[in-house]
């Protein structure tokens, strides 16, 4: 218990840094919203200053900061100038739509990592083991912004897939099965990209493990006892190359929000990474130190939960 | 052995591609602004060996289908879809500037002076994608080689003070590192990016893009580094010559620092594609260079165009002009992260 503790106060300690961070950053930076009212000259200096003031933004930097976080607590996370509105609602649904497709692309990329890196490990030196570590190295090879554009050239010349959006024009007007249906025949694109962009790396990692672990003397005596090869893949080998891999999903959570604003933006799903980049050229900041937030909590929350699976996994931290 | 072979095909393949985007000019048909208002969207041109009686020739032809709108020899066109010019080398064009510095006409292919061939097609404005894609790589590989270069020298900068004089100041420095690892990177990009200023013109952009990219990432680099120096410290002649009264900076000079040679040489080939990658995704976005300055970004984002994919794929090819030049890099630190694990074992 005092392992998971220590965890969690130093992520909130770092959440704390990061918050100060980035609000810090923002607010030293040249220009603002109203500077294209500024241009205006039908619109006074002092009417922008008015409006301004309103909002708080004349105030000095402690108590702007102090503001936010209050803000924060109460969950609206500043006010978004372009929207006109508190932040914290609007980042809700696009959050909810990022943690959708990342949530699915992780899925699809570990359910398919998992067969391959095992397979390659126990083929070692085969055919196929070196097919697929030559697939893997191109698919590492090319840019994920490539293959993000390249689906988006397949949806557009094919047809078979939506190309971009989360849900059809009168989508909305569906029944809840046809609408799920129509959500998750939009998410295949994005959440096969995403996922393609993760398989190479988790299969290489799942591969060395196993590998290590396949060696390992315990397993020449089960083998010896006669359990069945997959059985010793999956029940034996597997659980005792779980430490790294678990470590692994902690540290793959960052590639993936990271991969996801691109993917997000190409093919026009409306998550978190089209409003940071909107909110980045309107000089909206609230927005986007809001944005960078969430996506920090996400990373940390990610970690937190592999360290918690580790803890479970692993008695060895737990003595410790 | 054979990582050997595949650090020497890597650096080879390294070289040849940055002696061409180094020689853009010369390599690039045209200039890369240069418009042609005829012919926008120009499909690629077909290189052919073999002239219209079938005979075959040194020299190759290159056909260009006729724009759509040329009227008076409509029905020739209509018999002849396509023009055919001789490709002839070293031929005399654009002005530009050998690596910037000397100026010279001279360009490696053209056709004949009034015809254009566009082998890669054009974009919008009718400016030939080849020379775009070449002189765009000055720009976005440029950016990258800067900022990795400004990335690891503040990695070695941070790391050896923070692995040599520990106590508090590692503490901190390594505290701070944390900050930057702990956000997703592209979101720290973009903050970072966010905080400067929007609009500004043509090599202010480039710099600041270069520092930003370059700022950001320094966080990995210094903890490697910094590992390293805590265990070079520790060895046996380093402990000797700080005895002989070395001062630090001689010790971390002659001694320590030279021992990061490998990590600094394996986080520059990994890095160098990461940021060229990172200034194409900004560039993509619309927070990198601007028009008409070319990018490989800039390349790329003319592909968010639904029309664009649907009407005019041969838009995508240079995109994939980019996969080698990616893979020599990654094949090169691949190679010499293998190098340095045998050397150090």
């Amino acid at each position: 218990m005092r392992y998971i503790g220590r965890r969690l106060v130093h992520a909130m300690l770092l959440l704390v840094a990061i918050s100060f961070f980035s609000f810090a950053l923002l607010q030293i930076a040249p220009g603002d919203f109203f500077d294209a009212m500024r241009l205006n000259p039908q619109i006074s200096a002092q009417t922008v200053n008015g409006i301004r003031s309103q909002y708080g933004l004349d105030r000095p930097f402690p108590e702007r900061y102090a503001r936010w976080m209050r803000s924060l607590v109460a969950g609206q996370l500043g006010f978004s100038l372009a929207y006109n509105s508190p932040v914290g609602p609007l980042l809700r649904a696009r959050a909810r739509n990022t943690l959708l497709l990342t949530g699915t692309a992780t899925l699809l990329a570990w359910l398919l990592a998992l067969p391959i890196g095992i397979w390659t490990a126990a083929k070692k030196g085969k055919l196929g083991d070196r097919i697929a570590g030559l697939a893997t190295s191109t698919l590492l090879t090319i840019p994920d912004i490539l293959l993000f554009l390249a689906l988006l050239l397949l949806a557009v010349r094919t047809g078979w897939f939506p190309a971009g959006g989360m849900i059809s024009s009168g989508g909305e007007d569906l029944g809840a099965w046809s609408r799920i249906k129509d959500v998750a025949f939009h998410l295949v694109l994005p959440a096969l990209g995403l996922a393609v962009v993760m398989l190479p790396v988790l299969v290489r990692h799942i591969r060395s493990a196993m590998i290590d672990v396949l060696e390992a003397p315990f397993l020449r005596a089960a083998r010896g006892h006669g359990i069945p090869h997959q059985r010793l893949l999956w029940r034996y080998a597997l659980p005792v190359a779980a430490n790294p891999l678990i470590s692994l999903f902690g540290f793959s959570i960052a590639t993936l929000l990271s991969a996801s604003v691109l993917v997000e933006v190409i093919l026009s799903w409306p998550g978190l990474g089209p409003l940071l980049v909107e909110a980045i050229l309107a000089r909206d900041v609230y927005v986007v130190v809001g944005v960078v937030m969430l996506s920090s909590i996400f990373l940390v929350a990610g970690n937190l939960v592999a360290d918690m699976l580790l803890f479970a996994a692993d008695p060895r931290i737990r003595v410790e | 052995m054979t990582h050997r072979h595949k650090l020497w095909a890597a650096l080879i393949l390294l070289a040849g591609i940055h002696a061409i985007i180094l020689f853009a000019g010369f390599f690039a048909p045209y200039d890369y602004a240069a418009q042609d208002r005829e012919m926008p969207f120009a499909p690629p041109g077909r290189i052919e060996f073999f002239d219209a009686s079938g005979e075959l020739h040194i020299h190759p032809y290159v056909s260009i289908p006729r724009a759509a709108d040329s009227p008076p020899d409509v029905a020739e066109s209509a018999a002849n879809p396509y023009h055919v010019y001789r490709v002839r080398f070293f031929v005399r064009g654009d002005s530009y500037k050998i690596a910037g510095l000397f100026p010279s006409r001279l360009h490696f292919f053209g056709v004949e002076a009034p015809r254009r061939a566009y082998l890669l097609g054009t974009d919008g404005f009718g400016r030939d994608q080849l020379s775009r894609f070449l002189y765009g790589g000055q720009i976005s590989l440029l950016a990258g080689v800067l900022a990795a270069a400004l990335c690891v020298s503040l990695g070695i900068f941070i790391g050896a003070i923070s692995g040599f004089y520990g106590g508090w100041i590692d503490d901190l420095l390594m505290r701070g590192g944390e900050l930057f690892l702990a956000l997703p990177w592209l979101y720290l990009l973009f903050a970072v990016r966010a905080a400067l200023p929007l609009h500004i013109a043509g090599w202010q952009v480039f710099l600041l893009l270069v520092c930003v990219i370059g700022a950001v990432g320094w966080a990995r680099p210094a903890r490697l580094i910094r590992g390293v120096v805590l265990s070079a410290k520790e060895r046996k002649f380093v402990v000797a010559a700080r005895g002989f009264g070395a001062s630090d900076l001689y010790l971390l000079r002659r001694h320590v620092l030279p021992q990061t040679y490998g990590i600094v040489l394996t986080q520059m080939a990994l890095l160098i594609p990461a940021y060229v990658l990172a200034e194409v995704t900004l560039t993509f976005l619309g927070l990198g260079v601007t028009e008409p300055m070319p990018s490989w970004g800039s390349l790329l984002s003319s592909l968010q165009q639904y029309y664009v994919l649907s009407s005019y794929w041969w838009m995508f090819l240079p995109a994939l002009l980019l996969i080698p030049v990616f893979l020599a890099y990654y094949t090169a630190a691949d190679a010499l992260q293998e190098r340095w694990k045998s050397v150090s074992l």
